[in-house]
């Protein structure tokens, strides 16, 4: 599987929180959670942000609430794919767990600018900035969880095992 | 090999638990398992979501109908439509399946109070939580880590789940806290001196000497937070305070894991319980550690004291103790939240609010309400909170541009007395 997409960049410790406050919580539905996604650290996140584009931050990103709402919002709202520094781990298993890729890349997170354009290939682990011509190897996921994405997440490989 | 435990050394209890869970009579940090579940646990906002994936996997029962547990305590009671609807749903599932444990508002409380308190959770058990702060079991030796709603619904679907075995880190308590300190300082100081990551994919491990000083409801404040340092776990050594917690509350078997002496661990940290200062956490993140004699002119317009890291009993006592024969800040709103009907009920046999009402305070059913900006105490633009919660991120209580401040709950009846952030030395 390929995506391919414009970046937008944030820092250190996005909790979620600012990718989905609590305030539109009554609601489960991926396309009002998106509405608001990020509004809270960047009101123009849904104006400008296009189907297929990538995010990208530092450390942390995903701490706090264990709302998988969040997630979600970043799924609906038309990212393909977020590379981090780091992520916090209730952030990971729940993208993992709801088919959002997500990748742990130190040396991407920090080299992507905002506005970069990448092409990542999630099955040679290469991502590629096409703006800046440069590339980085990603280690692939373990087997354990390459099942799970292959199965469109937990529920899909919970009813492979049924 | 840096894993944390080669091969032949001995494992962190937090290893034990999960070998154990998993059948295994060894695992490492590192490796991926799967291990039996105790308990698992959801809310309001995350259950749901639980729910509607589990109804995706087609089965027409759970795996244990004593061993799921659900709590609506976010935006109860119904802070407005669209929240009924939600409780309403996961009302109509639990009853469907039977679920022994959902509570309805009137035996509700916030979740991480009410679990140990109804005696669900017990030394050994392996507990996953749609809600981060599920972290704070490990106060009775217990692994209970936060999870998603998708987990929750795999969890009650199949009674397991996948784990990395966490390496861990280890904090040795020594010494004995001064008057006005409280668990809540110790894990605001720990916070503020490894960060907001300093314990990404850890185990945060509780042991030492210091222990002894530390009452049940100090534990579970501390473990509670180990999430804000990044933390998979935060677990205590078991002691006969603990076991003694468990005879109270329990009838559940139990089992007391102990640490190998040969545990390695990625860190190791001494802290003398009787340096440690009270502690206030600054906007926007919990590692904004200030000392309170570091913190300066703040002034504020709310208190909030409550929540599952300070709504206890003791936490109702404390601030008691200080807003005795005094009066709130006419610039300020006390809102008092007792985390569950059981210390409402004490705390209202004690007298406690009579203190608080004749304080000025305002004293709410059990809710989480403002600690995520749900309800029932939102702040304006501008506006800045002592709260005894854990979280103090942009927009956390209400609008983005309002500020909260972490604290406990002496710091934070002081706080609502002086009109600014302050000691109850200083009233």
């Amino acid at each position: 599987m390929k995506v391919k997409g414009n970046v937008i960049k944030y820092g250190d410790n996005v909790d979620t929180d600012v990718i989905i406050p609590a305030r539109y919580l009554n609601t489960s539905e991926p396309s009002e959670l998106a509405a608001h996604c990020m509004e809270d650290l960047d009101a123009s996140f849904v104006k400008r942000v296009k189907k297929g584009d990538i995010m990208a931050a530092g450390r942390n990103f995903g701490c706090g609430s264990s709302r998988e709402h969040a997630p979600i919002a970043i799924k609906a709202s038309g990212i393909s794919c977020i590379i981090a520094e780091t992520f916090a781990r209730i952030f990971y298993r729940n993208a993992i767990n709801i088919g959002l890729p997500i990748i742990e890349c130190p040396d991407a997170a920090k080299d992507i600018q905002e506005g970069n354009e990448l092409e990542i290939d999630f099955d040679t682990g290469i991502i590629r900035n096409l703006t800046k011509n440069t590339s980085y190897k990603v280690e692939a996921f373990p087997e354990f969880m390459q099942k799970i994405i292959a199965a469109d997440g937990l529920i899909g490989y919970i009813r492979q095992g049924l | 090999m840096n894993n944390g435990n080669a091969a032949g050394k001995g494992m962190t209890m937090t290893q034990k638990i999960l070998a154990d869970h998993a059948g295994l009579d060894r695992v490492e940090a590192g490796q991926l398992i799967k291990a039996k579940l105790d308990m698992v646990l959801g809310n309001d906002i995350t259950a749901p979501v639980a729910v509607k994936e589990f109804r995706k996997i087609g089965l027409d029962r759970v795996f244990d109908k004593g061993k799921i547990a659900i709590v609506p305590d976010h935006f109860t009671p119904n802070k407005d439509i669209k929240s009924a609807e939600q409780v309403k749903y996961i009302r109509e599932f639990a009853r469907e399946m039977g679920i022994v444990n959902f509570f309805e508002v009137g035996q509700m409380g916030v979740e991480h109070a009410l679990l140990p308190e109804k005696g669900l959770v017990v030394p050994g058990d392996l507990v996953i939580g749609a809600d981060s702060h599920t972290c704070t079991y490990g106060a009775l030796g217990a692994f209970s880590t936060g999870i998603g709603s998708t987990d929750m619904a795999a969890g009650m679907a199949t009674g397991e789940a996948w784990f990395k075995v966490p390496e861990a880190m280890r904090f040795v308590l020594t010494g004995k806290p001064g008057k006005w300190v409280s668990g809540k300082d110790v894990i605001l100081h720990i916070i503020g001196m490894i960060g907001v990551d300093g314990a990404l994919y850890k185990s945060m491990e509780f042991t030492g000497d210091g222990l002894a000083e530390m009452s049940m409801d100090d534990r579970f404040s501390m473990a509670n937070m180990a999430i804000e340092a990044g933390a998979k776990n935060g677990i205590f050594d078991v002691d006969e305070k603990t076991l003694a917690y468990v005879r109270e509350h329990s009838t559940k078997p139990y089992k007391v894991y102990k640490a190998d002496p040969d545990a390695v661990y990625s860190r190791e940290y001494t802290i003398d319980l009787g340096t440690v200062k009270p502690t206030i956490a600054f906007p926007p993140l919990p590692d904004r550690a200030r000392t309170i004699d570091k913190v300066g002119e703040v002034k504020i317009d709310q208190v909030v004291i409550g929540s599952c890291t300070n709504g206890r009993i003791e936490d109702m006592r404390v601030a008691a103790t200080v807003l005795k024969g005094r009066k709130v800040h006419p610039d300020v709103r006390c809102i008092i939240i007792p985390a569950t009907q059981k210390i409402w009920r004490q705390s209202m046999n004690e007298g406690l609010f009579e203190i608080f009402i004749e304080a000025g305070a305002a004293v709410s059913t059990p809710t989480c309400g403002p600690c995520l900006g749900g309800h029932m105490g939102i702040l304006a633009k501008g506006e800045r909170a002592v709260a005894t919660t854990n979280r103090n991120f942009v927009g956390r209580m209400g609008h983005p541009e309002s500020e909260v401040y972490l604290a406990s709950p002496a710091i934070a009846a002081a706080s609502a007395v002086a009109g600014r952030i302050a000691s109850p030395e200083e009233l």
